[in-house]
C-alpha cells in the first residue's frame, strides 16, 4: 500500500522533469525556426548587414 | 582556433552548428544509459523507491546553481571586460537555469511528501533555492523589459551579481542552520556517504543533464545570436523607410 503510493509520487517526479526537458527543447528549436524564418524575409526584401557575406552562408549552413 | 576568436559572433555562429549535432547525440545516449542505471539501483534501505527521484532533483539542484554561476562569470565579462558573448551568454542561460531549479523545486516537494509528510518547509536549504527561482524570474523579466540589449546587458549583470550571494547561502544552508533537508552527502569534505550502487547512477544523471545543459545553451546562444541580427535589420529597414 505504501509502496504503491510512493510510486505515484515517482511517476510524478518524472513526469515534471520530461515536461521541463521537453518544453525547454521545443522553445530553443522553435525559436531557432522562428529567427531564421525573420532572416530570411529579410534576406527577400533584399535587407542584409553590412558584414552579410559571412552570417548568410553562416545561415544557409545551418538551414541545410 | 583560438578560444579569443570565440569572441567574434560568427565564428560561434559556425562552431556552434557545428558542435550541437554531435553533443546532442552524446547527451541521447548518455540519457539513455542514465534511466536505464537509475530504473535498475537499488532501493534506498530507509527511504525505499523514492530514491529514484533523487536522480532527477540533484542535478536539478546542481544545474540551477552552475547556471547562475555561468551567469556570474558573464556579468563579470560583461561589467568589466566588454565581451562580445558575454551578455548573450547570460541571456541563453537565465530561463535554463531557472527550468532546472523549477525541476529541483518540484521534484525535491513530491520526495518531501512522502518522507518528511510534507512538501514544503521554510527552512533555510528549502527558502534559498526558492529566492534562486525567483532571482531567474527577475533576470528574464529584466531582460524582457529593457529593448536595448546593451542597457538591458548591464541591469541584468548588476542583478545577477548582487544574487550571487544566494549560491553560497543554498550551499553552506544545511551546515549553517538546523534544516529538514539532509546535509550535503555528494560534494562535501571527505568521501560522498552514498552506497556507490546509487552514487554512480545520480553521477552518471548528473552528467547527462549537464550535457543537456550544454547543448540547450550553445541553441539559445545561437538564437540569440540571430534574434540580434533580426533586430540589426529591422532597425536598418526603419532608418531606410523614414
Amino acid at each position: 500500500m505504501e509502496a504503491a503510493s510512493h510510486t505515484a509520487f515517482i511517476v510524478a517526479a518524472y513526469a515534471v522533469a520530461g515536461a521541463v526537458i521537453g518544453g525547454l527543447i521545443a522553445w530553443v528549436m522553435l525559436d531557432y525556426r522562428a529567427q531564421l524564418r525573420r532572416l530570411g524575409d529579410f534576406e527577400k526584401l533584399g535587407l542584409t548587414r553590412r558584414s552579410a557575406a559571412r552570417p548568410a552562408e553562416t545561415i544557409e549552413r545551418t538551414e541545410a | 582556433m583560438a578560444i579569443a576568436d570565440l569572441a567574434n559572433p560568427s565564428r560561434f555562429l559556425n562552431l556552434a552548428n557545428r558542435v550541437i549535432p554531435w553533443l546532442g547525440g552524446l547527451t541521447v545516449i548518455v540519457f539513455a544509459l542514465a534511466i536505464s542505471r537509475a530504473m535498475n539501483a537499488p532501493d534506498d534501505y530507509q527511504q525505499g523507491a523514492t530514491v529514484k527521484i533523487m536522480y532527477l532533483h540533484v542535478p536539478g539542484a546542481w544545474l540551477g546553481m552552475l547556471g547562475w554561476g555561468l551567469m556570474t562569470v558573464a556579468a563579470l565579462g560583461t561589467l568589466v571586460w566588454r565581451h562580445p558573448l558575454a551578455d548573450v551568454t547570460a541571456k541563453a542561460a537565465a530561463p535554463i537555469g531557472a527550468a532546472f531549479t523549477f525541476m529541483c523545486l518540484v521534484t525535491g516537494s513530491l520526495w518531501g511528501r512522502p518522507m518528511w509528510g510534507t512538501y514544503w518547509v521554510w527552512d533555510a536549504r528549502l527558502t534559498s533555492v526558492l529566492v534562486l527561482f525567483l532571482l531567474y524570474l527577475g533576470v528574464i523579466a529584466l531582460w524582457r523589459t529593457v529593448e536595448e540589449p546593451s542597457r538591458a546587458a548591464r541591469a541584468a549583470a548588476i542583478l545577477t551579481l548582487v544574487g550571487a550571494l544566494d549560491l553560497p547561502i543554498i550551499k553552506f544552508s544545511v551546515d549553517w542552520w538546523n534544516t529538514l533537508h539532509q546535509p550535503a552527502s555528494v560534494l562535501r569534505l571527505g568521501a560522498p556517504t552514498i552506497d556507490p550502487s546509487i552514487l554512480i547512477p545520480l553521477l552518471i544523471s548528473a552528467l547527462a543533464f549537464t550535457l543537456l545543459f550544454a547543448v540547450l545553451l550553445l541553441a539559445a546562444m545561437r538564437n540569440e545570436i540571430l534574434r540580434r541580427r533580426v533586430r540589426t535589420l529591422r532597425l536598418l529597414q526603419a532608418s531606410t523607410t523614414s
